[in-house]
């Protein structure tokens, strides 16, 4: 895709696009597999495993932040197969050193995206209704993260939007790493990413420790 | 050792455990009988807070399962009526897991590891993983999970249900040496008369989410004047049946309790 937007995108003056794509498919990779391995809950729950973890003599957040830690450390290692694969495909990061930082944003995206996932899983009981989470809620925010396009110059209600949605933070945070120009500044975008991993973590032990079966 | 006063629960409109009570005294053995939806799992996920009440209170050594549900946690161990292994691990690190958890120090874990599933026959498949297993195979190795730790009061929800009879027996004998020796309370549900006469101490019968008599296998048998507890089972439950109906034809008010 990089390779086919690349021309519009250079005759408009912002460069190379697969430089500027490459932070966004890391991202997308890294919310995929996050917001699927939190909800993966339902399946602990209809595999029966999950009650023998209820009934454990174990306080409910920690095994929230257990699976959650778990889930998030798989879908980072997927956002760096990604981010290497870009390497391989002529993706130069501004510095080799920001790699390390990176890694670490990509980190948090993955949390904030478990908890997400975890909060759903624990709501549903089935997965009937995971398509529907797909198309209504990771699609949009991906679409909607400026994952594939700047995020400057934007529609104010897009730019309102776009601020509203989580992972607009670690893309750019991303893209403020590797590439060196952002549009938030690196600090808003982590310190952003932060707060709402934290608030989603809280909010997903609150419903683990509600589920009933 | 167990405590359950008015407890009901509602699912929406359907009342699946209707203001039951009884206790369970302290290294008791307790069988809980009941034909199927009577509401026996539905109490025991109450009592191991697994799922809240809506009315009515639980104490469980001592601790309400809503309140204190942690204390409630680290008193009791319990074998499901359906499955509950990871399929992904093997037997031996479903055992391995189950003892972190409840925080069984390595060194007896191993030991109890190791007997537990010399016990049930699977020892020359404890490193195959649980989802290449028989339906038999995953049920003793369910057991022998169940029986890792040995807490105060230990839930059997029909544990020998699809359990062949030598298992069911090797079972029974650890439990009554628990009950024995730490003076386990044990809890269990059980479709097998037999089981429940042979074991419990004292019988609770269940029927439509309502206790409809408690004793011991004798009383019950008294009080029906029947010779085994088979046909006292089958005397409550068709009585209660009976007199539910009558009540509610000619009366219009719902059945309570009666013996």
């Amino acid at each position: 895709m990089g390779y086919g937007f690349g021309s519009v995108f250079q005759r408009a003056g912002e460069g190379d696009y697969i430089e500027f794509l490459a932070p966004g498919i890391i991202g997308m990779s890294i919310i995929f597999t996050a917001v699927f391995s939190g909800i993966e809950v339902i399946w602990d729950r209809q595999f029966g495993f999950l009650k023998e973890m209820l009934a454990a003599p174990i306080p409910r957040h920690s095994i929230m932040i257990g699976r959650t830690l778990g889930g998030a450390t798989v879908a980072t290692i997927q956002g760096l197969i990604v981010m290497l694969i870009s390497f391989v495909l002529g993706f130069h990061p501004a510095s080799w050193l920001a790699v390390f930082p990176a890694v670490l944003v990509m980190f948090l995206i993955a949390l904030l995206f478990t908890s997400v996932g975890t909060i759903i899983g624990s709501l549903l009981s089935d997965m009937q209704g995971f398509q529907l989470i797909m198309n209504f809620l990771v699609m949009p925010l991906f679409f909607l993260s400026g994952a594939l396009f700047p995020l400057e110059g934007l529609p104010k209600a897009l730019s309102v939007i776009t601020k509203l949605d989580p992972l607009s933070y670690g893309i750019d945070g991303l893209r403020e790493l590797l590439l060196g120009v952002g549009h938030y500044g690196i600090f808003i975008d982590i310190a952003a990413l932060s707060a709402i991993t934290f608030f989603f973590l809280m909010l997903g032990g609150y419903f683990f420790k509600r589920i009933q079966i | 050792m167990i405590e359950v006063k008015n407890l009901t629960k509602k699912f929406g409109d359907f009342t699946a455990v209707d203001d039951i009570s009884f206790d369970v005294k302290n290294g008791e053995i307790f069988a809980f009988l009941g034909p199927n939806g009577a509401g026996k799992s539905t109490t025991i996920k109450m009592l191991t807070t697994l799922l809240s009440q809506t009315s009515g209170k639980i104490k469980l050594n001592g601790y309400d399962p809503k309140t204190d549900s942690d204390a409630v946690r680290r008193s009791f161990g319990i074998v499901f009526q359906d499955p509950s292994l990871d399929d992904e691990l093997t037997a031996w690190e479903n055992m391995e897991f189950h003892g972190a958890l409840y925080d069984i120090p390595k060194k007896v874990r191993r030991e109890r590891i190791e007997k537990l599933i010399g016990f049930v026959d699977l020892t020359d498949r404890k490193n195959s993983l649980v989802k290449e297993f028989s339906g038999g195979m995953k049920r003793r190795l369910e057991i022998a999970r169940g029986l890792l730790h040995h807490p105060k009061i230990m839930f059997l929800d029909e544990p020998t249900l699809g359990l062949d009879p030598q298992t069911r027996n090797h079972m029974w004998e650890y439990l009554s040496g628990l009950n024995k020796t730490e003076g386990t309370t044990v809890f269990f549900t059980t479709h097998y008369m037999e089981e429940a006469e042979r074991i419990a101490q004292r019988i609770a019968i269940i029927d439509h989410g309502k206790i409809i008599a408690i004793g011991t296998a004798d009383d019950l048998k008294q009080k029906t004047g029947t010779s085994s507890l088979e046909d006292a089972f089958l005397a409550l439950t068709v009585f209660y049946w009976l007199w539910g109906t009558v009540l509610v034809l000619f009366f219009k008010e719902p059945a309570r309790g009666i013996i």
